[in-house]
């Protein structure tokens, strides 16, 4: 276990429930101040959920999550929202206003929540923009954007502000080698150049254990193990060794639960379907 | 550019459903809010029984439209009806004294007007003159009834 | 049977639901008033896509109603010799019927469902999330724009409708039945009131507007973030958009000019 003593998000004794099916149950975590921590896990165990509920978006059933000292479900709407300024998230599928141009959408928290002059917005904007390397694309709109440059002109809106937390949902889904290369690459520059402190949910490993200092891994709900990318590399549970080589089948069944094989193959029933 | 061009359209749009709106108002519902101009004077006429006269009903001389009725109301003195109408002023002066005011239906089942017949005096009614002669509506009820008992009676 | 029961009573349960979450909405949103009148672009911007882009649909549905109105109205009058009255009976069905309830079924269908689908298409790209992030309430932003726009737009379309349908059935009934003129226009002004009939039209047209946009920015804002979503919830727009418009007139017009 990391013996940082300044944290910036703690969570403690969470659980939260969906339609009657738990997401988490008692989990706990802590998010290390000015550093990279990876949220790993199997699909459906909630990661980006996780992100909603430091974000405030939804209200944990029991347990507190805690943000720089403030408690995030008990937090009035105004404070939410000015700690919501704090903070940045880059969602899995961009976001970006639709109906607002690439300038526009990076401008957007600035015109919302500084008076600054016009043209000092200006320079900031461009100046988001060229860290992401897409100052010439600032009048295009959303639409006209590929995945991976959508998802960068995002992350130059969620840094708008100079956020202290950044977090990130699967940022490497469904992306090409190169703009994946691009996509680490940045993430790891941010985190340095502005000091902040980076959460990053994600299923991909290899990227995830490459730019991590610390990494979680969920599972059922709960923390499986957490620690440095080394520690859980070398990890003897067999859930975290399954979900680290990738193998098909081990705690975390290939199959869906079913009756079995043989006896479904010759029981003549018809299949159901839904009335 | 294309911004310029939204609040442009929104403007037109909005200017053009005002414009209609007027339109509606004056030209479809005769809506008239210089109505005690000069363009007009009133007369008075009593009525008997005014039948289905409405107020904006036309007045006319000899088929011509020359005015409208403005109100129709009880008189409690008389407890007959009161008709205000609005005659052009083309025809100032140049209605007799002894005018006679009909109330007619235009066909069958339409509409009830007035019609107006000049007398032969030479004296002409003035602003706010009245209107002494006047043949109340036929009201269909009444004619019916009539007839019936006069055919009994044979 | 106690299966039904269960059944009828969650279904209960969640109509009831709906509604206290769409009243939830309906208040934020028109509290967010003062949001819109500060930033009046984005009000100018949505009576452009409600408003101006209904405008040709609504023209020519006006224009061929009142065409119609003209031709029927000619047939039927005629055999009483009525034809004169030809022009106060195009006017009032179009005034106290038929342009605030088929502009508002087209309104529904055009502007009501398209409000939807953009709103659930911003629920399903996480746009309306990370406006919430970024610390803007979309309620304000998103919803309180557009509920206001459809109120503004909707009666000004019925206007437009009204004048256009009024020229239609004189195109028909006068150019070319030979109806005179003069009793085309002089019976019209004589039967038309401006309050009784022209005002309760329009009256008529902002409850359906206020009613349809409420429908159609709840049903978008409310839509499971799928596309078999947002499918369904723009037919529920359409669907509950229209019965919402036809029940609601036989109320108003009952309250409007039941007193025979």
């Amino acid at each position: 276990m990391s013996s940082d003593t300044d944290k910036l998000v703690e969570i403690n004794g969470l659980s939260f429930r969906r339609d009657k099916r738990a997401i988490f149950s008692d989990l706990s975590l802590q998010i290390p101040k000015g550093k990279i921590t990876a949220i790993m896990g199997p699909s459906g165990t909630g990661k980006t959920t996780l992100l909603r509920l430091i974000g405030g978006q939804l209200k944990p059933d029991q347990g507190s999550v805690v943000v720089d000292g403030y408690s995030v479900p008990d937090l009035g709407r105004k404070e939410l929202f000015s700690l919501r300024q704090r903070m940045g998230m880059l969602f899995q599928s961009g976001a970006l206003f639709s109906e607002l141009s690439v300038y526009e959408n990076v401008a957007f928290p600035l015109r919302v929540h500084t008076n600054l002059p016009e043209d000092m917005i200006r320079d900031l904007v461009l100046i988001k923009l060229e860290s992401v390397g897409l100052r010439g694309a600032r009048d295009l709109m959303p639409s006209e954007l590929s995945g991976g440059m959508g998802r960068r002109v995002a992350l130059a809106r969620a840094i708008a502000l100079d956020p202290e937390l950044m977090m990130y949902d699967e940022p490497f889904v469904g992306q090409d080698p190169i703009t994946l290369g691009v996509l680490v690459k940045l993430i790891r520059q941010l985190n340095d150049a502005l000091n902040m402190t980076t959460v990053l949910v994600s299923h991909d490993i290899d990227e995830c254990l490459s730019i991590a200092d610390h990494v979680c891994v969920l599972s059922g709900g709960k923390v499986l193990v957490q620690g440095s990318p080394e520690a859980i590399m070398k990890s003897d549970l067999a859930e975290v060794k399954q979900f680290i080589q990738g193998l098909p089948d081990g705690p975390v069944p290939f199959r869906y639960p079913a009756e079995d094989f043989a006896l479904d193959i010759l029981s003549a029933t018809p299949l159901r379907t839904k009335p | 550019m294309t911004t310029r061009w939204i609040e442009i359209s929104v403007g037109g749009f909005v200017i053009a459903a005002a414009f209609s709106l007027l339109l509606l108002a004056f030209k479809v519902s005769g809506l008239n809010f210089n109505a005690d101009d000069d363009s007009t004077y009133t007369v008075y006429a009593h009525f008997n029984n005014v039948g289905g006269l409405k107020p904006r009903a036309k007045v006319t001389m000899a088929g011509v439209n020359i005015g409208r009725v403005s109100s129709i109301e009880i008189d409690p003195q008389w407890y007959d009806a009161k008709v205000t109408l609005r005659i052009d002023n083309s025809m100032r002066n140049k209605l007799s004294a002894d005018t006679t005011a009909m109330i007619l239906t235009s066909g069958l089942l339409g509409e009830n007007y007035i019609g107006i017949v000049v007398g032969a005096e030479e004296e002409m009614l003035a602003d706010g003159g009245e209107i002494r002669d006047t043949q109340p509506a036929l009201v269909l009820e009444d004619l019916i009834g009539k007839f019936l008992s006069s055919m009994g009676k044979e | 049977m106690l299966d039904l029961l269960q059944q009828v009573g969650h279904r209960i349960l969640s109509i009831v639901g709906g509604l206290g979450r769409s009243a939830q909405l309906l208040l934020a949103a028109l509290l967010g008033l003062g949001y819109v009148l500060k930033n009046f672009r984005l009000l100018v911007k949505q009576i452009y896509v409600t408003g101006v882009l209904s405008i040709a649909i609504i023209s020519v549905s006006g224009l061929f109603i009142g065409m119609v109105l003209g031709l029927q109205g000619y047939s039927i009058l005629v055999d009483f010799g009525a034809e004169d009255a030809l022009g106060q009976m195009v006017a009032l069905t179009l005034l106290r019927e038929l342009s605030p309830v088929v502009a508002a079924l087209l309104f529904a269908g055009r502007a009501g469902s398209a409000l939807t689908a953009e709103i659930g298409l911003m629920k399903a790209t996480e746009q309306l999330a990370s406006m919430e992030m970024i610390g803007v309430d979309p309620v304000k932003r998103i919803i309180a724009p557009r509920l206001y726009a459809g109120i503004i737009s909707l009666p000004l379309l019925c206007i437009l409708f009204s004048i256009i349908g009024v020229w239609g059935g004189m195109l028909v009934g006068v150019e070319w039945l030979g109806v005179f003129d003069g009793s085309y226009w002089g019976n019209m002004q004589a039967s038309v009131n401006f309050t009784h009939d022209v005002l309760n039209g329009v009256i008529k047209s902002i409850v359906f507007a206020f009613v349809i946009t409420w429908i159609a920015v709840f049903q978008g804002y409310d839509l499971e973030p799928t596309s078999e979503g947002i499918s369904r919830a723009t037919t529920k727009t359409v669907v509950h958009g229209s019965l919402a418009v036809l029940g609601l007139d036989f109320i108003l017009t009952a309250l409007m000019f039941g007193d025979f």
